[in-house]
């Protein structure tokens, strides 16, 4: 893949997006209900980082010198039960066990139960901290590997977050990157208007000392995939990216609501499997 | 206390919530000091109606549920009647430092509502399914812990609670519909059990329940009346301050005890039955509830199966504890 021209490697870094998509559809479209918004929003991100970026071995998803990944926003689950899947992890069907009894596959991401799931989330902001001390751990033993931390623009409400990003800047930790999912909505509405974030997140990150790059659609695989690299190059520092993304994207009966949690009608789910197909499709058609 | 038991297993058209959120309209109407502090879950119980009707006192804190717990405390020190608002699992372990100190501690009674106990957090999972909550809150010097049943018992409860002054309280909340056990108008005092159902002398064994166990309980003692075997039901839901008298006074008129409960028995109403009955009155006691495991996810109907909180498995223990008398 690495050898791969550019263009071609976005082409297919979109492919994989449109397919984890689909995935993640289907998946909580098999139970009927689920937490679609946020794990919509970062689709593309995840497609570039188990598409390109990360070093990970499907049969060995312990393997020590793998890169890591940590959804700390926990609920986004379904979107890497999908990812992983189409990595190589285990076979798609098992996800569609999503919540359904004595699943490896539950509403949040839990690292005893599904392959390649690196940490335990779920009760928000704990995974920053998990995260930073991963990579604490892996520059002590001197990996050359990094971790990847997905947060949501309503989980930055929680001090937690802040503790931990004080703590990575304190410690160097340029292994550690972290992703804020910047969809603009937490559960009970807009973040602006439940809980605002003054002069904006990148800014505070920005103050606790972090490196940061702003990616204006952070639902673009190529404004990631450089934002990454660019990120991969700074020293001394830990990088955040703010993905402005939207919450919901490319499920027809979420997006435009942006809601948070959301259990349509079988009607509304064949609709919009069939819009992420048909988008898939036309992905795959454009090269 | 006055009440009128229905108990026929129905569920209430009324979610517990919209008893918790009514309560609250008539005691923000008739109190400015009351207010209530929520952590992005506004949706989930429905506490947007207090900030339609009253928005400067119903005040959404985001997801930061330690913030919120002293933001509670603060306002309690300005003469607020306050409640705090997260999932169980949040208002109790993730904030469980603030509501000790800033609140507890210092004698700033604030009321903390905790939605979705034990297996009611059904397809939050593992992560949210607080089996340890009321026994975080029951180990605060002083504090009061509830495990209500159904809409009319949060309703009365709420109100209770709020005229609490300088201790903390804790109560579970189930969020969706459960099934209704009281009749309206009921009424409840803090720290009383209420005794269901109960044939004097005939009754060979207590079953002492709370939360979603009442209606088990109530289910259970059918079934052993159509067998033969008659026994007491008591709706505990105050874990804390424990109804110590009708403790002894059930163990002394029925010889053995049966506890059932959403949470962790080891550390919850079982632990705490037994600790009272271990002082004053040694009696053979078994336990229905969660036997110190950690949560999964699924269908409530699947992980009450799972975990043993039916029926049929207070039925099998009656047996059992009758046995050791
Ligand atoms: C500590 C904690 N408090 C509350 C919740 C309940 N909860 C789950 S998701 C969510 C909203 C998250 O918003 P955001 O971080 O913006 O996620 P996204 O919009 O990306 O889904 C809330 C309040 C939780 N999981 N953890």
């Amino acid at each position: 893949m690495y050898s791969m021209q550019k263009a071609e490697k976005m082409q297919a870094l979109r492919e994989f997006a449109a397919e984890i998509r689909v995935e993640t559809l289907k998946t909580i479209g098999s139970l009927g209900f689920g937490h679609v918004g946020g794990s919509m929003s970062i689709v593309e991100a995840m497609a570039v980082l188990y598409g390109d970026v990360m070093k990970v071995d499907p049969k060995n998803p312990r393997w020590e010198d793998r890169d890591w990944c940590v959804l700390s926003k926990g609920h986004a689950g379904p979107c890497a039960y999908a990812t992983l899947a189409l990595k190589g992890f285990y076979p798609l069907e098992e996800t569609r066990t999503l919540n359904k009894p004595s699943t490896n596959f539950p509403s949040h991401t839990d690292r005893t139960k599904t392959p390649g799931v690196d940490l335990t989330t779920g009760s928000l902001g704990q995974g920053m901290s998990t995260a930073t001390g991963a990579a604490l751990g892996n520059k002590i033993d001197g990996r050359d590997n990094h971790v990847y931390v997905f947060v949501g623009d309503g989980e930055c409400d929680e001090g937690q977050v802040w503790e931990a990003a004080q703590f990575a800047a304190h410690y160097k930790l340029d292994n550690l990157t972290c992703f804020v999912d910047n969809n603009k909505n937490q559960l009970d509405g807009k973040v602006d208007e439940i809980m605002s974030h003054g002069k904006g997140i990148g800014a505070k990150f920005d103050a606790f000392g972090w490196n940061v790059i702003d990616v204006a659609d952070g639902n673009d695989v190529e404004q990631i995939y450089d934002a990454v690299q660019q990120a991969l190059t700074v020293k001394g520092v830990p990088t955040c990216i703010v993905l402005n993304t939207v919450k919901g994207k490319g499920a027809t009966f979420a997006e435009p609501s942006g809601a948070h949690s959301s259990q349509p009608s079988p009607e509304q789910w064949e609709e919009a499997i069939a819009a992420a197909e048909a988008e898939l499709a036309a992905v795959k058609a454009a090269k | 206390m006055s009440f009128t038991l229905i108990g026929k297993h129905e569920k209430d058209k009324r979610n517990c919530r919209d008893g918790y959120v009514q309560a609250m309209l008539e005691l923000m109407e008739a109190d400015k000091s009351v207010v209530h502090v929520d952590c992005d879950l506004m949706n989930c119980i429905n506490t947007g109606k207090l900030k339609a009707a009253f928005p400067d006192r119903a005040i959404n804190a985001g997801i930061a549920e330690a913030n919120a717990m002293g933001v509670a405390a603060g306002l309690t020190a300005t003469g607020k009647k306050t409640w705090m608002h997260s999932f169980g699992c949040f208002s109790s372990r993730r904030a469980f430092d603030q509501a000790f100190m800033s609140a507890a501690y210092a004698k700033l009674g604030v009321k903390i509502l905790g939605s979705d106990p034990g297996v009611c957090a059904a397809y939050n999972g593992g992560t949210h399914m607080p089996f340890e909550d009321c026994a975080l809150y029951m180990s605060v010097p002083d504090a009061i812990v509830i495990d209500p049943v159904d809409y009319v018992q949060v309703y009365a409860l709420t109100k209770k609670l709020t005229a609490v002054e300088g201790r903390i309280s804790y109560m579970r909340m189930i969020r969706k519909g459960f099934t209704t056990v009281y009749a309206d108008g009921s009424d409840f005092e803090i720290g009383k059990g209420v005794t269901l159902k109960e044939n004097g002398d005939k009754d060979q064994a207590t079953i002492i329940a709370s939360g979603i166990m009442v209606d088990e309980s109530l289910k259970a003692y059918e079934k052993l009346a159509e067998e033969g075997i008659s026994v007491r039901v008591i709706d505990m839901f105050t874990w804390k301050p424990i109804d110590e008298d009708l403790i002894v006074k059930s163990a002394k008129e029925t010889g053995a005890i049966v506890t059932a409960e959403n949470h962790n028995c080891t550390v919850g109403l079982g632990a705490a039955v037994a600790r009272v009955l271990a002082e004053k009155c040694p009696t053979p006691v078994e336990m229905v509830g969660v036997h110190d495991q950690f949560g999964q996810v699924g269908a409530q109907s699947f992980l009450q199966e799972a975990y043993k909180l039916t029926a049929d498995e207070i039925i099998a223990k009656v047996k059992k504890v009758v046995g050791r008398k």
